[in-house]
């Protein structure tokens, strides 16, 4: 396991690089910026190492070709990855758009995704490719799409940062819609942070995690109070959020980062996620399951939310053609994408398979 | 509002089709509609949507089970087969159709268009802009920034309107279309879809080893004659080492027709096998109905000494280790042998995930030991008198389960894609960039004023325009 010492040193220097880049946020000295950037590089370069070990050691094991063997197999690979390419898309727009202050908005997510990979003690092991799997268009497929996702990633909080800047009262639309979806979306990290923490206590079987365990320790707790109480927290939070989003209006605006300049990076980045993510997530993913299973096509769950997504991007890229659709609604539209892209890749595995019986892998 | 009133009924329908926030609006009932139908599991036994409903609403079963009766009328159960679900899917393709029609005379006036020269002072307004200033007459750096220009990528052309001169010249003009390849696409990859469900089929067929077959199974039993024989010769399945986690299977297949042979092809996951338009993919495995009934299990009884036999074997066999008196009795077959905490053994799973067989043996008549031969711990075959029975292989116990698919329209989605990715490729990694550079003469020196448009990526155009303004300097240092 030479690979996860690599990993290991990536996760810190994120943590680090966080925190650098929200000093330099809150200080704003030059120098340390520069470090914040120097540190992230290291980490990067870090990671990408460790996967190419991965990578190697992958090969090793399935006794396969270098082109299968590619560590994206299981859900820790492919988070790692879209860490991985979250970064590569960050440190592109820091250097194109000589901002760093992104950066304190970006490394968290990385540090975060990392770090529920350690909480949880999702299986980091290197599980040999059941023979469905065994495919070059899966492997281009599943690379490309979390490409699309990191880019996403991005017009996401991108798209956020916009409504936050372009939202001045407290009862508009736009500033009740940012509001609730960052305590939605903290309440939720929290309520699986929760659930790691709990399921570290209880003792559980790794394989369990995940699936069975989601949100049992808030919002699906046996306990009706403790439910009671999630939600209660939720609304809460959100509503500490709407009482202060005010200040986070200043801080975004008090570093140079234009509401046009927002916009844009919104744009570009679906505008390269979008066919980046439609040829190699669904186009792709089609030719794979045509030569797997007889049927490009079957509307199964992850594929139903694939394409629900999809739609969701060509609304963004659509509603930008509609007269009176320039602006808030139109990142709006962003911000709902990407909790598709999230529900895709996640809800689909972890709730809708709890929900039915298929579960599997 | 008011002044629609003239239009005719055609016209208020052709603009309702031809917008974007219908397109929007339709975009969102699919999206709203299939979010729905990933929740309910689709034809599916009832009990468990019912057991969905309950989980996630907190329904009785009772209420579970009305809920679900309307879902059920609704079309909710089958959804992407209801009528409501395809009057979606033809309300988008018709919007698409309309609403490119609509457009389309427009853009490809456009597209036609030719790049002709402006005015100076147009140049100023435009939104890329920069300029130089060159020594000497303007007939004198004519020839740079020619070549200036074609080695940026453009071709240009020139006009001499009074004194000034002026170069202009346009690029990818027919990327405006990407977007209308793009929409023409979907309605490509719609109608190969369509076209599959009306002339094509799905079903299955189960062949065991060595049996052959003129048919496939749809749903229920309903057969499906293929039009030519395939048998399977073989099928195997591989495991990783120490693991039942499958690392191939492989079935052997041979297609007949009139009773010839005429193609023969292994097939695994992800590698079919095409005949005629009918494409028989590997996607599982099980054991025969009957058991070892009808297949035989493949050994090699050698002695010590090195004689050495292959036999094929069925329970109850007898047979003799060559060169010894030693007489081995096949009594019992599992096709996944396991052992319980007693060492008791006992069949763990209907695949043949570890084939094994009971062997008696004896000497001369006389009971000698009595074992497990496992064909995948080779430990096993080793007798304790020295000689040995490899466990070689087994067949006309398994059969190979395979999709067998049907689908003319397949070559239309996969054309639909192509389209598609070429189209995405036109409308976001390339644009219509026009570069209009103007030459006014001033004493002893000329002025170039460079202008430029694009359509998208002005930032790429930008960054031509900057090398454009960086070779005429340099060709002014290099010249003089
Ligand atoms: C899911 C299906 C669709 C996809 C993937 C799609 C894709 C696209 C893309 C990528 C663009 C370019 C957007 C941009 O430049 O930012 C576009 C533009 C456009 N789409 Fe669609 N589209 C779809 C459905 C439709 C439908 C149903 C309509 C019918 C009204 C439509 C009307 C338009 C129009 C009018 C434009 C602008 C064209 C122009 O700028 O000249 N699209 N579409």
């Amino acid at each position: 396991m030479k690979s996860s010492f690599f990993f290991g040193f990536a996760t810190i220097t994120y943590f680090v690089a966080m925190m650098l880049y929200i000093s330099y946020l809150a200080f704003r000295k030059s120098g340390i910026g520069m470090v914040a950037t120097t540190i992230t590089i290291v980490g990067f370069v870090s990671q990408s190492l460790a996967l190419l070990l991965r990578w190697a050691e992958f090969a090793e094991l399935g006794q396969m070709g270098w082109l299968r063997a590619v560590p994206l197999t299981n859900l820790y690979e492919s988070l790692v990855f879209f860490v991985w390419c979250l970064i590569a898309v960050y440190l592109i727009i820091e250097f194109k758009y000589k901002n760093k202050s992104f950066g304190a908005f970006i490394t968290p997510v990385a540090a975060l995704a990392l770090a529920f990979i350690d909480l949880s003690g999702m299986s980091k092991n290197i599980q040999p490719l059941v023979p469905a799997l065994q495919s070059n268009w899966l492997l281009a497929h599943v690379m490309m799409s979390f490409i699309a996702y990191a880019l996403f990633a991005v017009s996401f909080s991108t798209g956020l940062m916009y409504l936050i800047v372009r939202s001045e009262e407290k009862n508009e639309a736009s500033y009740i819609f940012w509001t609730v979806t960052l305590g939605i979306f903290v309440a939720t990290l929290a309520a699986m942070g929760l659930d790691f923490l709990t399921f570290k206590v209880a003792f559980m079987g790794k394989q369990e995690l995940i699936k069975s365990y989601l949100f049992k320790a808030s919002f699906r707790s046996e306990s009706s109070a403790v439910v009671a109480f999630s939600y209660a927290a939720t609304a809460g939070l959100t509503f500490v959020i709407w009482r202060f989003g005010g200040l986070l209006r200043k801080i975004i605006t008090s570093f140079n980062i234009s509401s046009e300049m927002l916009d844009d990076l919104t744009y570009k980045s679906i505008a390269i996620g979008f066919p980046i993510f439609t040829l190699g997530g669904l186009i792709f993913g089609a030719i794979w399951a045509d030569q797997a299973w007889g049927k490009y096509w079957t509307w199964d769950p992850k594929e139903t939310w694939s394409l629900i997504t999809w739609f969701m991007y060509a609304f963004f890229l659509h509603s930008r053609l509609m007269r009176g659709w320039k602006g808030r609604k139109v990142a709006a539209v962003a911000v709902l994408g990407f909790i598709a892209v999230i529900f895709t890749y996640l809800g689909v595995n972890l709730l809708l398979s709890g929900l039915h019986s298929y579960g599997g892998q | 509002m008011t002044e629609k009133k003239n239009k005719n009924i055609f016209d208020a329908i052709w603009d309702i089709f031809a917008s974007v926030k219908t397109a929007v609006v339709i975009f969102a009932l699919i999206s709203l509609s299939s979010i729905v139908g990933t929740i309910i599991e689709q034809q599916a036994d009832p009990e468990k949507n019912i057991k969905v409903l309950s989980k996630m609403f907190g329904l009785s079963h009772d209420a579970g089970h009305s809920v679900l009766g309307v879902l059920d009328k609704l079309g909710f159960t089958d959804m992407y087969h209801s009528w409501w679900f395809l009057m979606f899917l033809l309300l988008f393709a018709a919007n698409l159709i309309i609403c490119s029609l609509d457009r389309l005379p427009r853009v490809w006036k456009l597209v036609q268009e030719k790049i002709r020269p402006v005015p100076a002072d147009y140049i100023e307004k435009m939104s890329v802009k920069s300029s130089v200033t060159l020594k000497g007459k303007p007939a004198g750096i004519k020839e740079k920034i020619v070549a200036a220009m074609t080695s940026i990528g453009f071709r240009p052309l020139e006009s001499a309107e009074g004194q000034a001169v002026q170069f202009y010249a346009e690029h990818g003009n027919y990327t405006r279309l990407g977007v209308y390849i793009v929409h023409l696409s979907i309605l490509i990859i719609l109608a190969g879809a369509i076209l599959g469900i009306f002339l094509g089929y799905n079903a299955f067929l189960n062949l065991p080893e060595g049996e052959t077959s003129s048919v496939a199974y749809q749903d229920r039993g309903v057969e499906v004659p293929l039009g030519f024989e395939l048998r399977c010769d073989n099928f195997e399945v591989e495991y990783y080492p120490n693991t039942e986690t499958p690392k191939t299977y492989k079935s052997w297949l041979t297609v007949l027709k009139n009773g010839k042979e005429v193609m023969s092809k292994p097939i695994v996951v992800n590698d079919p096998l095409k005949f005629e338009g009918v494409t028989f993919y590997q996607s599982s495995f099980g054991l025969h109905p009957d058991g070892l009934g009808k297949g035989v299990v493949i050994v090699k009884a050698s002695s010590k000494d090195g004689k050495a036999e292959q036999l094929n074997l069925k329970v109850g066999d007898k047979f003799s280790i060559p060169g010894t008196a030693v007489e081995g009795h096949v009594r019992d077959f599992s096709p996944a042998l396991s052992f319980d905490e007693n060492g008791k053994a006992f069949t763990f799973a209907e695949q043949m995930v570890n084939p094994a067989i009971f062997v008696d043996f004896s000497d001369k008549g006389v009971q000698k030991y009595s074992g497990w031969l496992l064909k995948r711990f080779p430990k096993t075959w080793d007798l304790p008198d020295g000689n040995r029975v490899e466990f070689l292989d087994l067949w006309g116990v398994q059969y190979t389960g395979m999709q067998v698919r049907k689908d003319p329209g397949v070559v239309i989605v996969y054309l639909g894609c192509i389209i598609m990715a070429v189209g995405l490729y036109m409308t976001f990694f390339m644009s219509h960039r026009r570069v209009w550079v103007s030459l006014a003469e001033e004493k002893n020196s000329v002025k170039v004023i460079i202008g430029a448009s694009a359509n998208r990526n002005r930032a790429t155009l930008e960054r031509r325009v900057e090398k454009l303004v960086t070779l005429l300097q340099a060709e002014q240092k290099g010249g003089k």
